[in-house]
């Protein structure tokens, strides 16, 4: 068996990590903790009293078909987004890739979106698609498409995931720039002696070498679609028109803090938590196997 | 077989690396192009490649202008110096990606790389990644995907330079072999002269852009035609001192001697190389001798680097290995068919019997 070196250790560690521990512990272990023993009572709206009700909030949320319409939109939401964003952001790097002069006016013209806070960017996609004032909705309007951001779902959608995938597109090509950079010279050029096609050679060669940074960049965004799209629906849509746009998170903080469920609220976020965990694991299994040259 | 003509390269920040280099190149020979870093060997190699676009001249390949067209489309294929195989592919991934590319089916892929791998000794890690490969494996798969194309052209460059010591001289020796074996055209880049000198069929000397000196290893090593060359081949580095010469007779350090072979000379002055393997502690019959202070000996085990002054100008020679004291007063000689004369302007100045003896 293997023989471990043991080493003395003075107290000194353990006092350095207790910042970051007492971190962890205040903002994430204590919450989610809080949040299963929530889940598990009926309280009243002013947290005066509360009552053991057992999986009875569990059983409500699986039952709720407006629940089941959160999941579906969800999924399909966060799966179009980080499509979106990484087919976008990997076709603008590889151009950038290629272009000799003006390169970093490109790049600074790319990555400046990201420093747009998510809340901004939802106002800013509010004014642009306003039924009233809106410039697009004119244009839309114009092109004979009776845009209604308030009122369709369908419109809704579409204004939530142009402006969410327009503030994840500069993240995605930082990252494909720099994946880009990365790949060998040469390794490209014996490709140039090796394959005619400069299309194939991008599908068999380039790509392969990116797909490690592809599948930190799918983590990173569907984590983004799920969780910080808040601030854009929020101020874009509200969840509205007739839930149509209610992402998990958002139902959340509806139910919880507007809907004075907690019980309800936490119960959702237990099962938002577990299938975090469960999508988290998933996907580092298949980091492990598949994406490792 | 491949001809440069007149080949030119200019960089976007104004350099110009490649001068005009005109050069033919026959079937099956095996042509190095040497020199220090920055002589453009690098720049002629991958624009015959195709990996840089020439600014000026023309390339051909079997009579057929390849300059304008992609370097996929070439038929060449090309070793690089960090092997450039690629990572997410097996060995037996990377043979083939080449063929595959080019529309040839399962079978025959499969055939080729059954006896590219025979040849080159990696049949047994066909399906192992290149990061589980050591150096010498990693070369020898690089030079299979050259191989397995079956190229009109190989273009290597400085392939060993990532090789210890030992396997390169053995892989050095290996690729010899296989392009006798293989006689395919190739054009080898390299700042090793030894590699130079042991590999080439004809080597080019570059300088700065342009051609120094084109011939034979044999040609290069005895008959350098510049102070350029002379210095370059050769290790250590050819010794130069300025002499006189006028109507044949050469005078050096106190000493004159008459060689008919330059009587044709005018009167000038010149500079005198000298190889060390050439400066030796016998007395020839007809030849040099002047006198060295020792400063210095640098043991090679089978023989020793002597570093000296002569007339006040370092000198070095290679002798063999004998106890020589700092300050030590040693007399050399020089035969005279080891002396090279070079003019002011570092050309040589040719022999007169040498030139014929060459041209019968």
């Amino acid at each position: 068996m293997e023989q471990r070196q043991q080493y003395t250790h003075s107290a000194l560690p353990y006092f350095l990590l207790v910042p970051q521990i007492a971190i962890i512990a205040i903002f994430f272990f204590y919450p989610a903790a809080e949040a299963v023993y929530l889940s598990f009572m009926l309280e009243d709206p002013w947290g005066q009293s509360s009552l053991f009700v057992g999986l009875e909030n569990y059983t409500i949320l699986f039952n709720s078909t407006e629940y089941l319409k959160s999941v579906v939109f969800t999924l399909g939401f966060a799966l179009v987004v980080s499509f979106l964003s990484l087919s976008i952001a990997l076709l603008l790097a590889v151009k950038a890739n290629n272009i000799l002069h003006g390169k970093g006016a490109y790049k600074i013209t790319l990555t400046w979106v990201y420093a747009v806070a998510p809340a901004v960017a939802g106002i800013m996609g509010g004014f642009m698609f306003n039924p009233h004032i809106g410039v697009f909705t004119e244009i839309f309007a114009s092109l004979g498409w009776d845009f209604s951001l308030y009122t369709d779902p369908f419109d809704a959608t579409f204004v939530l995931v142009l402006v969410s995938v327009w503030k994840q597109v500069s993240v995605n090509f930082i990252y494909f720039l720099a994946g880009l950079q990365s790949i060998s010279y040469a390794v490209n050029e014996a490709a140039m002696l090796d394959c005619e096609s400069d299309r194939r050679r991008f599908w068999t060669i380039t790509f392969p070498l990116l797909a490690p940074t592809g599948f930190f960049l799918l983590v990173i965004n569907l984590t983004y679609a799920f969780f910080e799209t808040f601030g854009v629906i929020d101020t874009l849509t509200s969840g509205g028109p007739g839930g149509g746009t209610t992402s998990l998170v958002y139902k959340i903080y509806r139910d919880g803090f507007i809907g004075t469920d907690l019980g309800g609220s936490a119960a959702q976020s237990v099962v938002l938590l577990v299938l975090v965990l469960a999508l988290t694991w998933v996907q580092f299994k298949f980091v492990e196997k598949r994406v490792h040259y | 077989m491949l001809a440069l003509k007149n080949l030119v390269k200019t960089y976007e920040n104004g350099h110009q690396a490649v001068k005009g280099v005109s050069v033919d190149i026959k079937q099956g020979e095996f042509i190095v192009l040497v020199g220090p870093s920055g002589c453009g060997k690098s720049s002629i190699l991958r624009s015959i490649a195709g990996l840089e676009s020439i600014t000026g001249g023309e390339i051909h390949l079997n009579n057929r202008r390849i300059d304008n067209e992609k370097p996929a489309s070439r038929d060449i294929a090309m070793v690089f110096q960090n092997y450039a195989l690629y990572p997410h592919m097996t060995v037996y991934e990377n043979l083939a990606y080449g063929l595959k590319n080019r529309g040839i089916d399962r079978d025959t892929i499969e055939s080729k790389i059954e006896k590219v791998a025979k040849t080159l000794k990696i049949a047994d890690y066909l399906e192992r990644k290149p990061a589980k490969l050591s150096g010498g494996q990693r070369q020898r798969v690089a030079m299979g995907r050259a191989i397995v194309r079956d190229p009109q052209l190989f273009l290597f460059d400085e392939p060993l330079s990532n090789l210890d010591a030992s396997l390169r001289a053995h892989m050095r020796l290996e690729i010899k072999k296989l392009q006798r074996e293989l006689a395919v055209t190739s054009v080898y880049v390299t700042h090793d002269q030894v590699e130079a000198m042991t590999l080439a069929d004809r080597i080019i000397v570059l300088n700065q852009g342009e051609i120094e000196q084109i011939g034979t290893p044999a040609e290069v090593y005895h008959q350098p035609a510049s102070t350029f060359v002379a210095s370059f081949i050769g290790s250590p580095a050819m010794n130069f001192h300025q002499a006189e010469i006028a109507d044949g007779v050469i005078n050096f350090e106190h000493q004159s001697i008459f060689i008919a072979e330059y009587a044709h000379l005018s009167a000038q002055t010149i500079q005198l190389g000298i190889r060390p393997e050439h400066a030796v502690l016998e007395p020839s019959k007809s030849g040099l001798s002047f006198s060295l202070t020792v400063q210095a000996v640098e043991p090679l085990g089978p023989n020793q680097l002597v570093h000296g002054l002569v007339n006040d100008k370092v000198f070095t020679a290679l002798t063999p290995e004998l106890h020589f004291a700092s300050k030590q007063v040693l007399t050399l000689h020089v035969a005279k068919q080891h002396l090279h004369l070079f003019d002011k302007n570092g050309q040589r100045l040719q022999a007169l019997a040498q030139e014929v003896a060459q041209a019968s």
